[in-house]
């Protein structure tokens, strides 16, 4: 019964953090692609238009939404659910920290640990693609046709360069559970250089982190990978036809899968929820990093530039909340009640596998506002003929070196 | 729990198989299909093959069945088109064929000797080591074999798919 | 209502799909959907090779089954080619209209 019980927090609590990111990533997309295109992006709705994302929803919910005569209803209507369905399940074996202790509750940041946990996540993207496919389908347009038919021709080739890259972290690991992952490249190599599988021997798997992010990228038809939603070719690709709820399922859906996607990156290269320093400076880092951004804005704040009338007051706010999340992180290092400790130091891992999340989804966005969108017989020549080579070149140097010094 | 999963999931994949049957659309036929594959995964669970359920759904549903989808979508098939034919051959066929699932479950049922009731955890040897470890060493051969058939499968494709043939 | 179900119900389960699986390949006339009968067949086969394994405590059968699938993935690459190269000689899908070697 308490299993459940704690199960279903859990559960309520990750779906809704992972939405309400969904959301607010959709803000940061647009802030950073404005500002790589020196514009200033959302500026109208609340400071810095920080309250764009909720007038999105409300605008996505109460829009009519329309369905074309001509489509097959069901599988129209199918398509958008399933997306976004097997988006939020695919989070669930991913673990966000350590095991922490509530108020005498001992629990694991995870929802559920399964033993084939990486093996349910290749399952579940693989399947994801009849979303996609589906929905282009259905909708009985030619773009749309046109759209979830690149879409699934891209996912299955992108596929087995993705399987590959992932399976030489897991040679080395020798498990196939994300935590046991991520417990495997705790630790530093002389002290100072942070135990990861990108640094760690006896082959430094960059070559494979390197393949897993590109085909990451293909998977989750993102930016220069985006064909089956190439605005310039085929209109807007497979939800040419979808409007309002449904849009915003599939809209929704590929988010997630990004957050996903750099999760699962973090664990299976970037040492999870290790700190990248030794101890006591990795204590200190959130602590003068959001201090030092706190600094910053109150600094900024006393020099405003008289046409920008928000900033008089955002700046300060900001830089006071920004102060109040780095006085959080000093917790671990204050005597505190025994319980109120235990907490504590379960933050340190959360803002460490945060930090290295948040940074590849930057990388995401970066690479949308750099390069330009292939063409799709390079799409395909560049995973057939070069990532996936590469995959097992670097899978069969791994399977060797592994059996030779581990 | 184990009954409840099992009615639950046999049921949905016999109502997704016969969906298959009767259903005109080469897409609907397709879904179904998926649609069973899933079920027999959850199944393939509570038998203990957790790697087996894995694969069932990464080779079969994710990769031959998007290959299928695929090609329907590619050729733009449409609903079946019924043909006129003997009066006799459906109820006949109907008859033949529920006679043969007849046979099977009597000698199910007769043959098979009085077993405990499937629990889930009661067999663990489905981990992906176990099934490695035997692929590796007792059914290398068949393995390797299996490799070159797909070798030869891929070279099939390829030369079938050509333009000019 | 018994908490678990005796191996029996799983393969007569298999036997179902099997019957569902023979019942497509001859009742429709699209060779797209006859291939998926065929497969649907060859799932059933895999559920009770599974069960078997189940009973036996032997992890064989679930090795018969990984065997069943890799050559299901061939067939299929293969089967699909053909289909291709027969809707692209002959622009129909209905296997009643392929029968050039009659008569």
């Amino acid at each position: 019964m308490e299993f459940i019980i704690i199960s279903l927090v859990k559960a309520a609590l990750v779906a809704f953090v992972l939405l309400t990111l969904a959301a607010y990533l959709v803000w940061i997309e647009r802030k950073v692609l404005a500002h790589i295109q020196l514009r200033v992006g959302p500026y109208r709705v609340g400071p810095h238009g920080l309250l764009q994302p909720l007038s999105d929803l409300i605008k996505l919910l109460t829009k009519e939404g329309v369905m074309p005569a001509s489509v097959n209803k069901f599988y129209y209507l199918l398509a958008p659910f399933i997306a976004v369905a097997l988006a939020l399940v695919s989070i669930s074996v991913i673990p966000f920290g350590n095991e922490i202790e509530i108020f005498g509750i001992r629990t694991w940041m995870q929802l559920t640990d399964v033993n084939i946990g990486l093996l349910v996540i290749l399952a579940i993207s693989s399947v994801s693609v009849y979303g996609i496919a589906l929905g282009g389908w259905a909708s009985n347009n030619k773009y749309a046709l046109l759209g979830g038919l690149r879409s699934a021709a891209q996912m299955i080739s992108y596929e087995l360069p993705m399987s590959l890259a992932i399976v030489s972290p897991l040679l080395i690991a020798n498990t196939l559970s994300l935590r046991e992952v991520a417990q495997a490249q705790s630790g530093f190599i002389f002290g100072f250089i942070p135990n990861w599988f990108v640094f760690q021997g006896p082959v430094p798997q960059i070559l494979s982190f390197l393949i897993f992010l590109i085909a990451g990228f293909a998977e989750t038809n993102r930016v220069p990978f985006d064909l089956p939603e190439a605005e310039n070719e085929l209109v807007a690709g497979f939800h040419t036809e979808y409007s309002s709820t449904c849009f915003a399922a599939f809209f929704t859906a590929e988010y997630i899968n990004m957050v996903t996607i750099s999760a699962l990156a973090t664990h299976l290269f970037l040492g999870g929820w290790n700190p990248a320093f030794p101890e006591p400076v990795a204590g200190l880092v959130p602590v003068l990093l959001f201090f030092g951004l706190g600094l910053v804005l109150l600094y900024h704040a006393t020099q405003t530039v008289k046409t920008r009338t928000w900033d008089k007051y955002s700046f300060p706010v900001v830089g006071l909340i920004a102060c109040g999340i780095g006085s959080i992180f000093l917790t671990p290092f204050l005597p505190l009640p025994d319980a109120l400790a235990k907490i504590a130091q379960a933050i340190g891992p959360l803002f460490w596998f945060a930090a290295k999340t948040g940074a590849i989804l930057f990388l995401f966005i970066w690479v949308r506002g750099t390069l330009p969108r292939f063409r799709f017989d390079q799409l395909m020549r560049f995973t057939w003929l070069f990532l996936f080579p590469l995959a097992i070149f670097n899978l069969m140097l791994t399977g060797l070196a592994v059996a030779l010094w581990k | 729990m184990d009954a409840i999963l099992f009615l639950l999931f046999a049921t949905l994949a016999v109502g997704c198989g016969i969906n298959l049957v009767v259903q005109t659309h080469p897409i609907s036929s397709a879904l179904s299909l998926v649609g069973v594959m899933g079920s027999l995964a959850v199944l393939y669970l509570l038998l203990g093959a957790e790697f087996m359920a894995a694969a069932q759904m990464i080779v079969y549903a994710g990769a031959i069945m998007v290959l299928f989808v695929f090609v329907i979508m590619l050729l733009n098939a449409g609903a079946e088109t019924r043909k006129a034919r003997s009066k006799l051959a459906l109820p006949l066929g109907a008859a033949g064929l529920f006679a043969l699932l007849a046979i099977l479950i009597f000698s199910v049922q007769a043959l098979l000797p009085r077993t405990d009731p499937v629990r889930f955890g009661a067999f663990t040897g489905g981990t992906a080591k176990a099934i490695g470890q035997k692929l590796f060493t007792e059914y290398l051969l068949p393995f390797e074999v299996t490799s070159v058939l797909i070798l030869i499968a891929i070279l099939g494709a390829v030369v079938l798919a050509r333009k000019e043939i | 209502m018994p908490s678990a179900v005796p191996l029996s119900w799983y393969l007569i389960l298999s036997a179902i799909l099997f019957c569902l699986g023979i019942a497509g390949f001859i009742f429709r006339r699209n060779i797209i959907t006859v291939f998926m009968s065929i497969e649907l067949m060859l799932n059933a086969v895999n559920l009770s090779f599974i069960a078997f394994s189940y009973q036996l405590r032997q992890v064989d059968g679930h090795i018969f089954s990984f065997f069943v699938m890799v050559v299901a993935a061939a067939e299929a690459a293969v089967g699909l080619a053909i289909i291709l190269t027969v809707f692209k000689n002959r622009a129909t899908l209905a296997i009643d209209d392929v029968s050039s070697m009659n008569n």
